[in-house]
């Protein structure tokens, strides 16, 4: 484009590239502080080993790691003394116990995942384990027979329904707990919806076991199945759902409810449209974390679904077992292959914890018109595009048909 | 790209005469023809006053909005303008220790009249708020047509496809985003979110449009669009806007009124009239000081 181009490059070639700059480290540890901390940790190692094992009459590795601990924290302190001024060493100390906490609580869930992982692993590794019943294995059978199949499927049978019960049970309270504030009328009730909720989340789950047992099992007669287990679960997961539903809810922000009623909405219609799709990743993130908090109970099941070694598909009738169950029955047995087998069966139920949690912030993250719903109006235009030219061309193409197919086409050339 | 793919003009006017016939709804010509479609509706207060709580925020305001023109409502912050605005279209009420005394009549109607459902006041007199706020879990689509959905009108496919596009050419976005319609209302600038949320309003047809000061979060440019959708909707629509810029006021209304507050009197209207005398010969001096920027 340029008129003269064999001249043009010349110039900026000749003006020399500025040498690439240092760039000034921001933030980081220093050599230093890296030092200071190793020493602490080294210091206070030994000096603890003297306090354990010559000095003090004292001995067992709990003790051991919190005097190092606490010694290493005095230590650092000493020696951060010595080089920086008081602030600074403040600073670092909280660093220091920042840290610590962080990795101890990691500590210890790396501690029970490993721990189950490498108890289970016997049984887990023989692919048995997940297509198999219990109902031919003996107490002494090899670990290749036998599996949790009818557990998995108990499980997932019982939260299914559980979830069924318990979503719709729990968002419509929370939306009522929201919506309801709104008028003074119905604002009288929503303290004691309030507090309940709020009781049965601290509900101990034996007593939801008992609840249904004494209500339904003994009273009305039902016998032991899957759905009285997924009752008690019911009362379970209910309120946990209601209360981050109702968070979620609360965080529609008003505005675009005003915006809806100036649209000629009812409550009931801007709730439905405008406050339960806006708050929809959210929900969903209530929904699994229900899920997340059922599938693990044990109590309100233990009382509820009977147990049973075979597989039973039909929930309405008859023991059905379910993982907390199987963990719950063979981890009693002293036989090791039994023990093994229920920590396989622990660790399948976290799996299970696991792909539900990540279902979850999968779900949570996408926003609703982004994907799905964002191509519902393209379909439209296209079919209308396609549905009106043989008119269109007929008559004298009118204005909303060819601005339409105009559309369509721009729509088709994304 | 849109332009090329943009029909020429005189197909624009045959779309007026090719309403689709089977509708529940007003029909809608594709572009702002230069008649009214029908008989504007004008707005009237009588004696309103109003309460929160024990506060009282508005005294016996009388003023009437006459039809077809665009009514600016000024004064300073505090001085009950938007409470008043809100009180035309019955979202007073939405607030709670919210009370009211007096007579909003919408074509000789009391609005306020006992029986009269409130969904329904909302529908014929639609509202622009401060910020806009269109439904970020609906496409642009969805947004514009969303009115129909929340008060259960139903259009075909068809008519809503119309609908759409009749809608944002009117408050002039149609060109910026007919290509991606399916795309979220967030995704939009703030101004052009404005116009979508206009955009959304018109598509139930009110017969008022009340504007809670619609440009004051947005950028000059912005503004200015706003501000000729505004005056091209004016032959179709009855507009009543709050506004903080009084230069804002005079470019865009016909008539004007000035409301005022004291920390001890509640709000009333001063002054009210011709946009033109009530910037150039106010009778009131506190008006004087008010449009000339001596306070508030």
């Amino acid at each position: 484009m340029n008129p003269a181009p064999a001249p043009a490059p010349a110039p900026t070639t000749e003006t020399p590239e500025p040498p690439e700059q240092r760039r000034i480290k921001l933030g980081g540890t220093t050599r230093e502080e890296v030092l200071t901390m190793l020493g602490a940790g080294a210091g206070s190692l030994a000096l603890d080993w003297l306090l354990y094992e010559r000095v003090l009459p004292l001995s067992g590795a709990f003790g051991f790691l919190l005097c190092w601990y606490l010694l290493f924290l005095g230590l650092y302190t000493l020696v951060g003394r010595l080089q920086w001024d008081a602030l600074t060493v403040r600073e670092r100390l909280a660093t220091a116990l920042a840290w610590s906490s962080g990795l101890l609580l990691l500590a210890v869930i790396a501690e029970q995942i490993g721990y189950v992982a490498v108890r289970g692993f016997d049984a887990a590794r023989h692919w048995n384990f997940f297509t198999e019943t219990m109902r031919t294995t003996a107490p002494l059978s090899p670990i290749t027979s036998g599996g949790c199949l009818h557990a998995v499927v108990g499980s997932l049978e019982q939260l299914g329904l559980a979830t069924l019960f318990s979503v719709p049970l729990g968002v419509v309270t929370a939306v009522f707990l929201v919506e309801a504030g709104t008028s003074r009328r119905s604002a009288r009730f929503v303290k004691p919806v309030r507090v309940l909720v709020e009781a049965m989340t601290a509900l101990p789950s034996i007593v939801a076991g008992l609840f249904v047992l004494g209500v339904v099992i003994l009273t009305l007669g039902a016998e032991k199945s899957g759905l009285a287990a997924a009752l008690a679960l019911t009362v379970m997961m209910t309120p946990i759902v209601t209360r981050a539903a109702e968070v979620v809810v609360r965080l529609v922000p008003g505005t675009l409810k005003e915006a809806s009623y100036a649209l000629g909405a009812g409550q009931w219609r801007t709730v439905w449209h405008v406050v339960l799709p806006t708050a929809r990743p959210g929900l969903t993130t209530a929904v699994v974390l229900g899920m997340a908090r059922g599938v693990g109970e044990t109590s309100p099941v233990l009382l509820t679904a009977g147990f049973t070694a075979r597989m039973n598909l039909d929930p309405l009738h008859g023991n059905q077992a379910s993982l907390p169950l199987y963990v719950w029955n063979y981890v009693k047995q002293p036989y090791p292959d039994m023990v093994a087998r229920a920590f396989a069966g622990a660790l399948t139920l976290m799996a299970v914890v696991l792909v539900l949690f990540v279902t979850a912030r999968v779900l949570g993250r996408h926003r609703a018109p982004t994907d799905r719903r964002a191509r519902r109006p393209l379909r439209r235009s296209r079919t209308t595009a396609t549905a009106v030219p043989v008119p269109a061309a007929a008559t004298a193409v009118p204005a909303t048909n060819a601005t339409n197919a105009a559309t369509a086409s721009a729509v088709a050339n994304r | 790209m849109t332009d090329t793919a943009q029909p020429p003009s005189p197909v624009q006017q045959s779309g007026a005469q090719d309403d689709p016939p089977t509708v529940p709804l007003p029909p809608v010509p594709a572009v702002p023809a230069d008649a009214p479609a029908r008989a504007l509706s004008g707005l009237e207060t009588r004696e309103v006053t109003a309460w929160f709580g024990q506060r009282k925020v508005l005294e016996r305001v009388s003023f009437t909005m006459r039809a077809g023109e665009i009514t600016a409502l000024i004064g300073p912050s505090g001085c009950g303008k938007s409470t008043y605005l809100r009180i035309l279209n019955r979202m007073h009420e939405m607030v709670r220790g919210a009370a009211l005394a007096g007579e909003v009549l919408l074509d000789g109607e009391d609005v306020y009249a006992p029986g009269r459902r409130p969904a329904e006041v909302r529908r014929r007199i639609g509202m622009v708020f401060q910020r806009p706020n269109p439904f970020p879990a609906m496409s642009l689509y969805d947004n514009v047509v969303s009115g129909l959905k929340l008060s259960g009108i139903r259009a075909s496919r068809e008519e809503r496809d119309h609908l759409v596009e009749s809608s944002l050419r009117r408050a002039g976005l149609w060109d910026e985003v007919s290509n991606r319609l399916g795309t979220p209302g967030g995704a939009l600038s703030g101004g052009q979110q404005q116009r979508l949320c206009i955009a959304r309003s018109l598509a139930v047809s009110p017969e008022i449009l009340l504007m809670d000061e619609p440009c004051s979060a947005l950028d000059p440019t912005s503004t200015r669009r706003i501000e000729e959708t505004i005056a091209e909707l004016r032959h179709r629509v009855t507009i009543v806007i709050v506004t903080h810029n009084m230069q804002q006021a005079q470019r865009v209304s016909q008539s004007c009124a000035f409301f005022l507050a004291t920390h001890d009197t509640p709000g009333r209207i001063v002054e009210s009239g011709p946009t033109e005398r009530l910037f150039t010969d106010p009778a009131d001096p506190r008006t004087a000081d008010y449009v000339n920027g001596r306070f508030g």
